[in-house]
């Protein structure tokens, strides 16, 4: 199973910069995200970042919460969840990330999460609503079944909490670009440049940035700033939302932007 | 954050890292405040002039007649703005004044936290923005009118099933984006540390007043006190003041809906399954793999599916009970109070009504209950007048 530091350091060695879609599991519905994921690596992807969709998605934007309701409605659940990540991972040996709510890995037993979810091929499980404080919980189930762990840092974030967060980091640090939910926005933040920079300093852990990258010029400010990944979630998640009629037009403007995406890093 | 803010195993502080920050700041303001000498000076004078602390301990002697034993009613109705939210609102809304914050935000379900909260950001000269379910805008229309009154904006939630929930996830969000200029004035004493414990510490002035009225009006602690519980914050504050006295049953009453059995309620406590929802591991109402279930009650100020960490804990230790009280046995307790003594209890009040009612004939009539009638039933007149309608 590909690794997040085979990744990393193949990519250093190419002077380029990870592309992360990010995708709600199953949204629109099972077959089509499928068939949305393997166009996204073939469009380049060099690590996928996938949400379980969750009732009450508190850091999500309005573009992932009604991805969360598609993907719930057409009858997403975790046993489905396994199944498409096992789906993914038979088309390519791709290091898969998932980014969910903590409700969901509770009610599911932790321990038997992470075994199961890695098994399948998932090689790290962020927690939006779990903090550093509290990744205790997590963090020796997750190392113990062979996940990465993948924690936040975020403009408001001070340097020794940054410091605290890169060491319980083992995958790559999700840096949030602004304060704020998920969702596409037209400027990029101006803070992000410093952030990446100040957490460059800090550690060596793998930076990935996302939150609000919703253009190619986005995806090179941030490449250039130093960051190792760039994910790029809402943005895409609202092409599937735009072209839910025509499933052909969805996944050829899902790669069109990923490739230009893809030449800007 | 200095502290864990946990209940037994209930509670933490389960919120994306953004928010972090903010918390610590909440929390340092918090206990560098709450007993500083000015700030209570100022607290107490407020509550005293403005909310009209302290209230009344009223003996509801028709109503007893009623259900064969004596029953004393707390009255937070009778405080400015119709319910005990003003407590906590004048608590919250002044340390965020002493932490020169100048924009508040809070949800609301009922409209009378966010009614609490659009009257302090009027005093205060603070920006106010409620969040409120769509759903619930439509039944609580009265409040959403004074809301916008006092000068706050009200913004309509559509998400989940436009309720309390649905309004917490879009106030969070809010505050995500706004952490730097903004106090978000929680409402209940549930959701992230440190709220659930700056929530109860404002209104833990419901049951040391009951429990001194006691004492000087009855000459004895009583049987029972009863409240009902949504996120929690009247039950919290009045069972507070009797919690070191093992001879009072604490009872508190959720939102039994159409029947527990229909699936269709939000007794919490009652049905529900330990998770984690809005920052707090506390008892949920879920579906098997942790989705949080929609809930129905006729009272918008309890429908919601968590509930504060520390009734979790009171749960489990036995130290108080909960039972829930259906839509029809609140609507007939909201009936009955206003006949016999010619107070509207709000539809929220009226479930801890409903209990009383429920122990008609099982308690003697020497035996006394205090009820922490936490609000008004103004708000609710139209409610009732579709479900119960007078004719003609």
């Amino acid at each position: 199973m590909k690794t997040y530091k085979q990744v990393f350091s193949e990519l250093k060695g190419q002077n380029r910069t990870a592309l992360i879609p990010f995708f709600v599991i199953g949204d629109p519905d099972f077959d089509t995200s499928v068939r949305i994921v393997k166009t996204a690596i073939d469009a380049g992807a060099d690590i996928l970042e996938l949400g379980i969709p969750f009732s009450d998605p508190i850091a999500d934007g309005p573009t992932i919460q009604k991805a969360d309701i598609r993907a719930m409605k057409s009858g997403m659940n975790l046993g489905k969840a396994l199944e498409f990540i096992r789906k993914v991972k038979d088309y390519k040996d791709i290091p898969i990330g998932l980014l969910m709510y903590y409700n969901l890995v509770y009610q599911y037993g932790i321990e038997k999460f992470f075994n199961d979810f890695h098994k399948a091929g998932v090689n790290s499980v962020l927690v939006a609503d779990l903090s550093i404080d509290d990744a205790d919980e997590i963090v020796g189930p997750a190392a113990s079944a062979g996940l990465d762990t993948v924690f936040m840092v975020t403009p408001v974030t001070k340097p020794e909490r940054m410091k605290l967060i890169a060491s319980k980091t083992t995958g790559f640090i999700y840096t949030v670009s602004l304060l704020g939910v998920t969702g596409s926005r037209e400027n990029l933040s101006g803070t992000i440049e410093g952030l990446v920079g100040k957490l460059k300093e800090l550690t060596n852990v793998p930076v990935c940035v996302g939150f609000g990258i919703s253009k190619p010029e986005h995806a090179a400010t941030v490449a250039q700033a130093g960051a190792d990944g760039v994910i790029i979630g809402s943005k895409i998640v609202g092409l599937i939302e735009d072209n839910l009629n025509d499933r052909e037009k969805m996944l050829a403007k899902i790669s069109t932007f990923l490739g230009e995406v893809k030449s800007a890093i | 954050m200095k502290y864990k803010g946990r209940f037994g195993d209930y509670g933490g502080f389960y919120v994306p890292e953004v928010l972090i920050p903010v918390l610590e700041e909440l929390e340092e303001a918090f206990y560098r405040f709450y007993k500083d000498q000015q700030y209570v000076a100022e607290l107490s004078q407020l509550s005293r002039e403005y909310a009209g602390r302290p209230s009344p301990l009223y003996y509801a002697k028709r109503f007893s007649e009623h259900v064969g034993f004596k029953v004393y009613l707390k009255r937070e109705d009778l405080l400015h703005g119709g319910a005990h939210k003003v407590n906590n609102t004048l608590g919250q809304g002044l340390l965020a004044k002493y932490m020169g914050k100048t924009k508040l935000i809070a949800e609301t379900g009922a409209g009378q936290h966010g009614l609490a909260t659009a009257m302090i950001g009027a005093l205060f000269g603070m920006e106010t923005k409620i969040f409120m379910g769509v759903i619930d805008i439509e039944r609580q229309s009265v409040n959403v009118h004074k809301m916008k009154l006092c000068g706050a904006e009200v913004i309509g939630v559509e998400g989940g099933t436009g309720t309390l929930k649905d309004a917490i996830n879009d106030a969070l969000r809010y505050w995500t984006a706004h952490v730097t200029d903004t106090f978000y004035l929680f409402g209940s004493a549930c959701g992230p540390h440190p709220y659930p414990t700056i929530v109860k510490h404002f209104q833990t002035c419901i049951g040391k007043e009951a429990r001194q009225q006691c004492l000087e009006q009855l000459g004895r602690l009583p049987d029972m006190v009863v409240a009902c519980v949504g996120g929690g914050s009247n039950a919290i504050g009045i069972f507070s003041g009797f919690i070191d006295d093992k001879d009072v049953r604490l009872i508190g009453v959720e939102a039994g809906g159409r029947s527990l059995s229909s699936g269709r309620h939000a007794a919490t406590l009652v049905a529900g399954r330990v998770g984690i929802l809005h920052g707090a591991k506390v008892y949920l109402l879920q579906d098997e793999e942790g989705q949080i279930h929609d809930t129905e009650s006729v009272s918008a100020g309890l429908d919601y599916p968590a509930v504060g960490p520390e009734h979790c804990l009171l749960k489990d230790t036995g130290r108080a009970e909960y039972v829930a009280a259906e839509d029809d046995e609140a609507l007939d307790a909201f009936g009955l109070l206003t006949k016999s003594e010619g107070i509207l209890p709000a539809l929220e009040s009226s479930h801890a009504l409903a209990y009383l009612v429920s122990q008609k004939g099982k308690l003697d009539s020497e035996q006394i209950a205090v009820v922490n009638l936490s609000g008004r039933g103004d708000k609710d007149v139209s409610i009732v007048e579709k479900r119960r309608p007078l004719g003609n």
